[in-house]
């Protein structure tokens, strides 16, 4: 048995001897570099592009919109960003100039020589400029995307609710802040190829985003992904951007080019996650049951649309949280601003709804005067329970576990009677958050996808898997090997990939969406079991026996013939299976469980095959002197459905939540003018290791009939709770609730002020 | 290509920075090269200071400690004698950065670096620090409350370089803290600072008391005025809310990225105020 | 400028500027490219390298001032192909997710373990945590970075 044990990470022992080679890390002899020139200005008309004195313009290759041969695009779901401005630039930051040059200092030199001049627009800098529509920037109303979903009779419900709880959340953005930044070579080829290789989540973005700006077919562009140093959704799409300047300079100035981008760079060039305004009205019974809800969110999608119509409609599918509410409207838009453009980030529009749910599940329970638990335990969903979209839950529902077991390991209800001495002017506090996230794409979105996936023997008698699935660190590439051995009773390690290269593997979709090992593993698993089959058929017919009666197990087919054990290696059957033909290889493709039903019309419907749950309890102490927080303990409980890999499951759950504890605790990013005033790991604050306490991580295994072994998607889900049961910790501790992230020392101080006055 | 010089010998180094001016000092480099990697030119001479073990030397007197400008964080932080006379200084060194940064970063260099949020100035500052000040013209000394003239402002001249620090030895009977409040638990650049150093006796009276608080003025400051409020005073609730108010009027902050005014100014009054409350509990 | 240092056991002399990034030498001029850059300002430690057997962080520091030090970077850490305890213990314990830290890291924790003071007894999980304040790792949390670096300096003391 391989599944289900925590075997060593496939690629571990390159990583820990500097082998492994990330894209800064190749150098080709006629390498150029790339630089980009970039908006200076929130919104504006471009008047002028002077080249300065005094540089030597022979020495470089300069590229800009007119050098794109079919269309100014960054291909994702609108085509309303250009991949270099034209006339207009819409936010600061915005590529409009691209310099290729053999050194990277003269690239940059380059660039310092370049002025660009502006006919200055106003600039809709926030949500709440953006929602007056005074200044129009995008259609009527400056409104991406909206939304609303609605079940039952919810103004009936509100006027018999005993008490109604209302209140406004907001978040800001947070950067992905992979280690690696962004980075991609691309070489034109004499014959019109294009190859673009780099760091990236989703090597088919980049494939079609490449076609779309040289207006190439399929096989004229090559995407390979390099060891990736983190992504989080920031090297979902952004790297389509990264990849189409490369290219054009490479084709332009016949050189491979090299961009990665420096640190600073990198964060104000990239996406982050939406900020948000998040407002909700709920109705209950005096004992604390909801019976109606208003939820209403406000994204900022930046300057242009890029995913934030699924970001948003992630956001509202999960604002109520895992709770039942019969009578429910929620509503969501997400907005254009001058500032640039927002997009995916690990949680995908959740850790919003999440932060706003459960902070305004704490508001209720001190309006109540019921314990964060009671209620809880009176409002979740159970097996058999109708979510927001209607959906009915009928398998793998694990809300009561994880609370249960998060309770119980915290000490929870013991921990929080107990009181600190007033003397230590420290104040101690324990807070609770409880949540979901739906695996794979919303609705219809993995029946449009069809991931994916083959395995193949190889010619040395082992196993290969082809996906573009790729491994950013959470460990595509481990799982997916334990799946494949254990299909075929192998060992991990006699698994090997052909490389992420969209010449060589099948589209098995994004890297995105906690669908890896969910919805990919399960297509994985479903060619293996199909090269099992062709194995076994072929082998049966050598052998003279029933298919059915061989066995795979322990790196070898077995079966009886005559009362007596037949066993031949893997490998000998592998070659046998091969002989005639020379090689074996299926594919198979993603089909949704039975009984899927989705309504993109109404929104209605099953909005994800499954979902997974968890529950945080994070303990704190806040300096009454000073404000700041000190993490004392973190213990989650996640119902993963099955651990394929029990240390990397805890892996993506204890990074996931850090992430989300620093959305809590530090992270913001700060702006003047549509300008970043703090692009640097100096200014924006993420953990440290002394910033984080040891943490406890509860695995539970309710397990999921349609995933690989009973694996639900977790990648995602560890980044949605940390933040409302930290600021919920903090509450307790102070008395006071901060109702916007980060809750900073600054905040928290003004939270207590705040409620002194009104005391 | 640029000019570095890397004398051995001190006198070597003030030859050097007599004879060729233009010239940028490095020491650790910790803070000069983060500028240098965020694209700000490398001037074409540089002084290297990184080999005068000269000035790594810490030597004990009988009231103070004489601190070689070259000593890193790492070296202040495990030397016996710099814990037992200036802990305090030893808690504000295992501030800074993290290992890598303490393992390279001078004290000189957090000197003359001069930012309002360096982290050992509020403790010379409270313990007045005598900065010794080396040139072809000879040694000099300053008073660490006169180094800075204003913000990123030095008394050095162009040819001067930092060579020891002077630092007055904590007296048994005196008491001291040194409290840093940060963005993070490491890494951290200070919203406030400070360092306190008091003498106070049996009757919780304050005899003397020293007061610097950085990160919230153009320069590290001693609070001179709040200090004055304290002297002589015996420690009670009254006292302790005098010194918060007084210390809330003194400091100067501002707003930026890392904090605000009003933080950094009701923390500021918070904090002496813990240091009366701690030392009135003891 | 021609400047004499020894990288991983190896004599080198390099001809680069002297204020070149020694991160730059290593990678450019010494074609190790294990050591990373993260931020380039002294943030994320993922270029820590040992200087003379103290962990720096490899872009702060110009190679003019390691002239005649002896360098350690992640690919000195194995020898013969044979990983030390803590590169087996970041496998087993599955420390390394993305990777991108790893290098940096496993440089500030061996730092932590060839330590004197931590000649007779393994370092608390503060102390490990202490050691590798400078080194920001955005996958794992932590967690298993610190068991992993516990559990190596356990299999380091046994040896001693």
């Amino acid at each position: 048995m391989t599944v289900g044990q925590s075997v060593n990470r496939k690629e571990g022992r390159d990583k820990v001897t500097g082998a492994a080679k990330y894209v800064d890390d190749y150098h080709f002899q006629d390498i150029w570099y790339g630089k980009t020139v970039r908006s200076t200005v929130a919104h504006a008309q471009i008047t002028g592009i002077e080249f300065l004195a005094g540089f030597d313009w022979s020495t470089v290759v300069l590229a800009d919109y007119r050098d794109i041969t079919s269309r100014n695009i960054v291909a994702l779901i609108y085509d309303d960003q250009p991949l270099l401005a034209e006339s207009l630039v819409r936010h600061v930051y915005e590529p409009i100039l691209l310099i290729a040059a053999p050194t990277k200092e003269l690239a940059e030199l380059a660039a310092k020589h370049v002025h660009i001049t502006y006919k200055k627009l106003p600039a809709v800098l926030t949500i709440e400029d953006s929602l007056s529509a005074e200044q129009k920037i995008f259609g009527d109303d400056n409104v991406f995307k909206s939304y609303t979903v609605t079940r039952g009779n919810v103004e009936d419900a509100f006027q018999s609710a005993e008490v109604v709880v209302e209140e406004t959340y907001h978040v800001g953005h947070q950067e992905q802040l992979y280690i690696e930044t962004n980075g991609i070579i691309a070489t034109a080829k004499s014959d019109g190829t294009i190859l673009i290789q780099g760091s990236m989540q989703c090597p088919y973005y980049v494939h079609r985003a490449i076609k779309e700006l040289f207006g190439l077919p399929d096989e004229k562009v090559v995407v390979v992904q390099n060891v990736t140093g983190g992504g989080f959704g920031g090297k979902e799409e952004f790297p389509s951007v990264v990849a189409g300047h490369a290219a054009l300079l490479a084709k332009k100035c016949g050189h491979p080019v090299k961009i990665v981008y420096e640190r600073g760079e990198d964060f104000v060039a990239s996406t982050k996650r939406h900020p948000a305004v998040i407002r909700h009205r709920t109705g209950l019974t005096r004992d604390g049951r909801l019976i109606a809800a208003e939820i209403d969110l406000t994204f900022d999608g930046g300057a242009y649309c890029t995913l934030s119509p699924v970001v948003l409609s992630r956001g509202v599918i999960h604002a109520l949280g895992p709770y039942k509410c019969p009578n429910i409207r929620v509503t969501g838009k997400v907005v254009a601003t001058n500032t640039p453009p927002n997009g995916a980030f690990r949680g995908f529009g959740v850790p919003q709804a999440c932060f706003a749910s459960e902070m305004h599940m704490e508001n209720i329970s001190r309006k109540l005067d019921i314990s964060p638990v009671e209620l809880r335990r009176k409002n979740m969903l159970h097996q058999g329970d109708y979510t927001l979209t209607g959906q009915q839950l009928t398998y793998s529902v694990g809300t009561q576990q994880v609370l249960d077991a998060v309770l119980e390991r915290s000490d929870y209800l013991a921990r929080r009677s107990h009181k600190q001495p007033e003397l230590s002017n420290k104040r101690y506090g324990i807070g609770l958050s409880f949540y979901y996230h739906g695996g794979g794409f919303t609705g219809s979105g993995e029946e449009k996808i069809k991931g994916q996936a083959a395995v193949e023997l190889t010619a040395e008698g082992t196993v290969r898997i082809l996906t573009a699935s790729t491994e950013i660190g959470q460990g595509t590439r481990t799982i997916f090997s334990q799946i494949v051995a254990q299909e075929l009773g192998l060992r991990p390690e006699d698994v090997e990939f052909e490389e992420n290269d969209t010449s060589k593997v099948p589209d098995s979709g994004p890297t995105v969406a906690s669908r890896t090992c969910m919805v990919v593993g399960r297509v994985v698993q479903m060619a293996a079991a199909s090269l099992k089959e062709e194995m076994a058929k072929r082998i049966a017919s050598l052998a003279q026996c029933q298919a059915s009666e061989i066995q795979f197990e322990g790196r070898h087919l077995l079966w009886q013939k005559d009362g007596e054990i037949i066993s031949v290696s893997f490998a000998e059957a592998a070659e046998r299976c091969m002989s005639r033909t020379g090689f074996l290889k299926t594919t198979a493709q993603y089909s949704s469980p039975p009984g899927i039903k989705w309504d993109d019309v109404t929104y209605s419907g099953d909005a994800y095959p499954v979902y997974a749950y968890a529950a945080d309890v994070v303990e704190v102490e806040v300096d009454m002197d000073t404000f700041e927080v000190k993490i004392l303990k973190v213990t989650t409980a996640t119902d993963v459905g099955k651990a394929i890999n029990p240390t990397l499951a805890e892996g993506q759950i204890e990074g996931g939540t850090v992430q989300a504890l620093g959305y809590g605790l530090f992270e913001e990013v700060a702006w003047k003018d549509g300008k970043i005033l703090n692009n640097r790991l100096t200014n924006y604050i993420i953990p440290t290791s002394l910033d984080i306490p040891d943490m406890e991580t509860v695995l539970i295994e309710n397990p999921y009939p349609y995933g690989p072994y009973g694996a639900k998607g977790i990648g995602e889900l560890p980044m949605d709770g940390g933040a409302p049961a930290l600021v919920a910790a903090i509450a307790d501790a102070v008395g006071a609730v901060v109702t916007e992230i980060p809750a900073t020392p600054e905040r928290i101080m003004e939270a207590m002020e705040k409620l002194a006055v009104e005391a | 290509m640029n000019k570095v010089y890397s004398p051995k010998e001190l006198s070597e180094a003030f030859q050097i920075l007599n004879s060729y001016q233009p010239l940028k000092i490095v020491a650790g480099g910790t803070d000069l090269m983060v500028g240098y990697n965020s694209g700000m030119p490398v001037p074409d001479q540089l002084l290297n200071l990184w080999k005068l073990d000269e000035l790594r030397h810490i030597d004990e007197y009988p009231s103070l400690l004489k601190i070689g400008a070259l000593c890193t964080y790492t070296q202040l932080i495990k030397d016996e004698r710099v814990r037992k006379y200036a802990p305090t200084l030893v808690d504000a060194a295992k501030t800074i950065g993290a290992m890598q940064i303490q393992n390279r970063g001078t004290l000189g260099g957090n000197i003359v670096n001069a930012s309002p949020a360096g982290d050992c100035l509020p403790v010379l500052a409270a313990f007045d620090a005598v900065i010794e000040i080396g040139s072809v013209r000879g040694l000099r000394q300053v008073p660490f409350t006169d180094f800075y003239t204003g913000y990123r402002q030095t008394v050095l001249a162009e040819d001067e370089m930092v060579t020891n620090i002077l630092l007055p030895k904590q007296k048994t009977e005196e008491s001291a803290k040194f409290y840093k409040v940060g963005t993070r638990a490491a890494q951290a650049i200070s919203k406030v600072m400070m360092s306190v150093r008091a003498s106070i006796d049996a009757q919780k009276c304050v005899k003397e008391i020293a007061i610097a608080v950085g990160s919230v003025a153009p320069t590290v400051i001693r609070t001179r005025l709040t200090e004055m409020a304290i002297r002589g005073l015996i420690i009670d609730e009254s006292l302790i809310a005098t010194a918060r108010k007084e210390m809330m009027e003194e400091v100067r902050p501002i707003t930026d990225i890392r904090s605000n005014e009003h933080y950094r100014r009701t923390v500021s009054g918070n904090l002496i105020a813990k240091f009366l409350r701690e030392n009135y509990l003891a | 400028m021609a400047i004499k240092i020894v990288v991983n056991g190896q004599d080198l002399e390099v001809s680069v500027s002297p204020m070149k990034r020694l991160l730059d030498v290593l990678r450019q001029d010494c074609y190790l490219t294990g050591t990373k850059e993260g931020c380039g300002e002294g943030e994320c430690g993922a270029c820590s390298v040992l200087v003379d057997g103290e962990v720096i962080n490899s872009c702060l520091v110009p190679v003019c001032q390691v002239e005649g030090s002896e360098i350690v970077t992640v690919e000195g850490l194995a020898e013969n192909g044979k990983l030390v305890p803590v590169q087996e213990a970041f496998i087993k314990y599955g420390a390394a997710q993305c990777g991108i830290c790893i290098p940096g890291m496993l440089m500030a924790a061996q730092a932590l373990l060839d330590s004197k003071e931590l000649s007779k007894q393994t370092p608390t999980r503060y102390e490990i945590r202490e050691a590798i304040a400078g080194n920001l790792c955005r996958c794992t949390g932590y967690m298993k970075i610190v068991d992993a670096i516990e559990a190596a300096a356990l299999s380091t003391l046994e040896k001693k």
